[in-house]
C-alpha cells in the first residue's frame, strides 16, 4: 500500500503541485519590500553610521584632543593634531577621518570620554569621488550640527546600557 | 579503426562564477561532461588577517573576526574572546553567557538559511532564497539592535558583551521565532520532497563516515556522514550544557543529507533560542574587573580611577598573561578554532585560525570525482564554503 501511495504521488506530481500552490498563495500576501529611497527600515539607537563631531549646547566643541579614538581605531583611519588654543584649552587643529579606511566598528565612539566623536544614524553618504570621503574637522562638525537632534536622542535612549 | 581515447581537458570555474560562492577558482579536468579532477585555487581573498592580528592590541582584533566568515560573524568573535578569556582566566557573567548563546544560535540560523537557500538557487530553486532573505533581514535587525551594525557586529568583549540587550528585544526575538516556524515549514515543503531538488542532490558527493573523519570534517558536513559530533555537546562552552537540544545526524553523507541536517539544525537552534529567552537571568553583562572590561560610562565620567582605567584600556589595552590556548566553538560551518599564543604583552604573539571551510574545501576533489559538471555546483553549495575564512 505504501508503495502504491508513493507511486501515485509521483505520477500525480503531488509535491510539485503543492509547491506551485504554495508559491501562488504568496502572490496574495502583503508585500514586504520597501520602496527604498522613500521608505526605510527601522534603525536602532545604536546604529553605527556616518561620523560626526559634536558640540556642547553653548557652542564649544567637545573634542579635547585626547586621541583615544586615534589610538583605538583598528583601521587607523583617524588623524589628529592638536595645539593649545589662545585661551589655554587644548583643542584639535586637525581631525581627519578617512572614511574609505573606516570599518564602522564603533570603537571611537566607545573610547571617547566626552561623547565628541559619534557614529550617527546617517547611512546614506555615498559620494562620487574618493576625495569627498576624506572627512575633515569642518565636515565632521557640520555633520554634528546637522544630526545633533537625532544623535542626542539616540545617546540618551542608549545611555542606560553603556 | 582503432578506438582512440580523447585526452581530458581543463576548464576554469570561477573566480567570478556566481555559483562559486565567492572567489573560488576551480580548475576542473574534464573527461567530456565528467569531472576527473578538481583543483581548487585559493588565495584571491587573502588579507593577511593572522599577521595583522599580531600587530594589534587584543581588543582591536575583534572586528577582524567578523570579517573572516561573513556569514557567521558572532560565532567567530566568540572563539576569539573565549581564547582570550581563558588566557586571562576571567569569569563571564551568567547573563552575558546566555546572550552569547542566543546570538550564536541567531548566527547559526543566519548561516544555514544563507547556505541552504543559495544551494537551492544553484540547483534551480529561486523562491526559498527570496523568502528566507526576508527572515535574515529580520535577524540582522536583531544584530543591529544590540550592536549597531547589521553584519559586522563587533559585539562580544572579553568578559562579556559590549552592551546589554535593549528593552523589549527579548520579546521581539520570541515573536520572530513564532512567525518563523511556519515560513520554515513552507520552505521545507518546497524543497524537501521536490523531485527536481532530490534529483540534483541525492547520492551526489557522498562522503563516507571514515572519509569525513580522515579529512578533518566538522559541523554539518561531519554529522551528515553519520557521526554525531557537536562541540556544543562534546565540550560545552558557556551555557550550552544547560540547553536541551538534539544533534541531527545524516545517513548517507550526500548533498541531500547535508541539506536535511542543516534544516534540522535550524529547528534545534530555535529550540535553544527559546530556552535562552526563558532562562536568561537579569544581571551584569560584563565582568566587573576594570583591568579587562571598561567601566560603565556614568562611572567613567564621575570617578577619576575609572577614567584612568578607561584610558589605559583604550590606549594600551589588556595585558594578557603569557601562555597558549586553543578555543573552539561550533560555528554554523563546523569547528571554528583560535589558537592564541601570548607573550605577556598587549598584543598576541601568534594567532592561528582554524576555519572549517578550508578543511572542507580540500575534500572537493574526491567528492566531485566521477560526477558531472553541474553536480560540482551542488557539491560546492553543500560544502558551505565562504572565502573570507578560507583565504583569511
Amino acid at each position: 500500500m505504501a508503495t502504491l501511495d508513493k507511486v501515485a504521488r509521483t505520477i500525480l506530481w503531488q509535491e510539485l503541485i503543492k509547491g506551485f500552490a504554495l508559491t501562488f498563495r504568496y502572490m496574495f500576501k502583503r508585500k514586504v519590500t520597501l520602496n527604498y529611497p522613500y521608505e526605510r527600515g527601522p534603525l536602532s539607537p545604536r546604529f553605527r553610521g556616518e561620523h560626526a563631531l559634536r558640540r556642547y549646547p553653548n557652542g564649544e566643541e567637545r573634542c579635547i584632543a585626547c586621541k583615544l579614538c586615534e589610538a583605538i581605531c583598528p583601521a587607523q583611519a583617524i588623524t589628529i593634531e592638536s595645539e593649545p588654543r589662545a585661551d589655554g584649552s587644548r583643542r584639535t587643529t586637525r581631525y581627519d577621518i578617512d572614511m574609505t579606511k573606516c570599518i564602522y566598528c564603533g570603537f571611537c565612539e566607545e573610547a571617547c570620554p566626552v561623547d565628541a566623536i559619534v557614529e550617527g544614524p546617517n547611512d546614506a553618504f555615498a559620494a562620487e569621488t574618493r576625495a569627498e570621503l576624506f572627512y575633515t574637522k569642518e565636515k565632521l562638525l557640520a555633520n554634528g550640527e546637522r544630526w545633533e537632534r537625532e544623535i542626542a536622542a539616540n545617546l540618551e535612549r542608549d545611555a542606560p546600557y553603556r | 579503426m582503432a578506438e582512440t581515447r580523447l585526452e581530458t581537458f581543463a576548464i576554469n570555474f570561477g573566480p567570478q562564477h556566481p555559483a562559486a560562492h565567492g572567489v573560488l577558482r576551480l580548475v576542473l579536468e574534464m573527461d567530456g561532461e565528467v569531472v576527473e579532477r578538481a583543483d581548487p585555487h585559493i588565495g584571491l581573498l587573502h588579507r593577511g588577517t593572522e599577521k595583522l592580528i599580531e600587530y594589534r592590541p587584543y581588543l582591536q582584533n575583534i572586528p577582524y573576526f567578523d570579517r573572516l566568515d561573513y556569514c557567521s560573524m558572532l560565532c567567530q568573535e566568540h572563539a576569539y574572546v573565549l581564547a582570550v578569556e581563558r588566557l586571562l582566566g576571567c569569569e563571564v557573567p551568567i547573563r552575558a553567557q546566555y546572550i552569547r548563546v542566543l546570538f550564536d544560535e541567531i548566527t547559526r540560523i543566519l548561516n544555514h538559511l544563507l547556505n541552504v537557500t543559495t544551494m537551492a538557487l544553484d540547483v534551480g530553486a529561486m523562491t526559498p532564497l527570496l523568502w528566507m532573505f526576508e527572515e535574515r533581514e529580520k535577524l540582522m535587525g536583531f544584530y543591529e539592535a544590540v550592536s549597531g551594525a547589521r553584519m559586522h557586529a563587533n559585539y562580544y568583549r572579553f568578559g562579556g558583551v559590549a552592551r546589554d540587550l535593549p528593552d523589549g528585544l527579548e520579546d521581539r526575538i520570541a515573536a520572530w521565532i513564532d512567525q518563523f516556524v511556519p515560513k520554515l515549514d513552507d520552505m521545507d515543503e518546497l524543497l524537501t520532497e521536490n523531485r527536481i531538488f532530490k534529483q540534483r542532490t541525492v547520492d551526489i558527493g557522498i562522503v563516507k563516515a571514515q572519509d569525513a573523519l580522515d579529512w578533518g570534517f566538522s559541523g554539518p558536513m561531519l554529522r551528515a556522514s553519520g557521526i554525531p559530533w557537536d562541540l556544543r555537546k562534546a565540550q560545552p562552552y558557556e551555557v550550552y550544557d544547560r540547553m536541551d537540544f538534539l544533534v541531527p545526524v545524516g545517513k548517507n553523507g550526500d548533498c541531500y543529507d547535508r541539506y536535511l541536517v542543516r534544516m534540522a539544525e535550524i529547528r534545534e537552534s530555535l529550540k535553544i533560542m527559546r530556552q535562552c529567552l526563558e532562562q536568561m537571568p537579569k544581571g551584569p553583562v560584563r565582568v566587573q574587573d576594570y583591568k579587562i572590561a571598561p567601566p560603565p560610562r556614568a562611572l567613567m565620567k564621575s570617578s577619576m580611577e575609572a577614567l584612568i582605567h578607561h584610558f589605559k584600556l583604550y590606549t594600551e589595552g589588556v595585558r594578557v598573561p603569557a601562555g597558549e590556548v586553543y578555543a573552539a566553538v561550533e560555528s554554523g560551518k563546523g569547528e571554528f578554532g583560535v589558537y592564541l599564543v601570548s607573550d605577556g604583552t598587549n598584543k598576541p604573539y601568534r594567532c592561528k585560525i582554524r576555519s572549517p571551510g578550508y578543511v572542507h574545501l580540500q575534500a572537493l576533489d574526491f567528492m566531485s570525482k566521477g560526477h558531472q559538471l553541474a553536480d560540482v555546483v551542488a557539491i560546492i553549495g553543500s560544502l558551505d564554503i565562504v572565502f573570507g575564512e578560507i583565504d583569511r
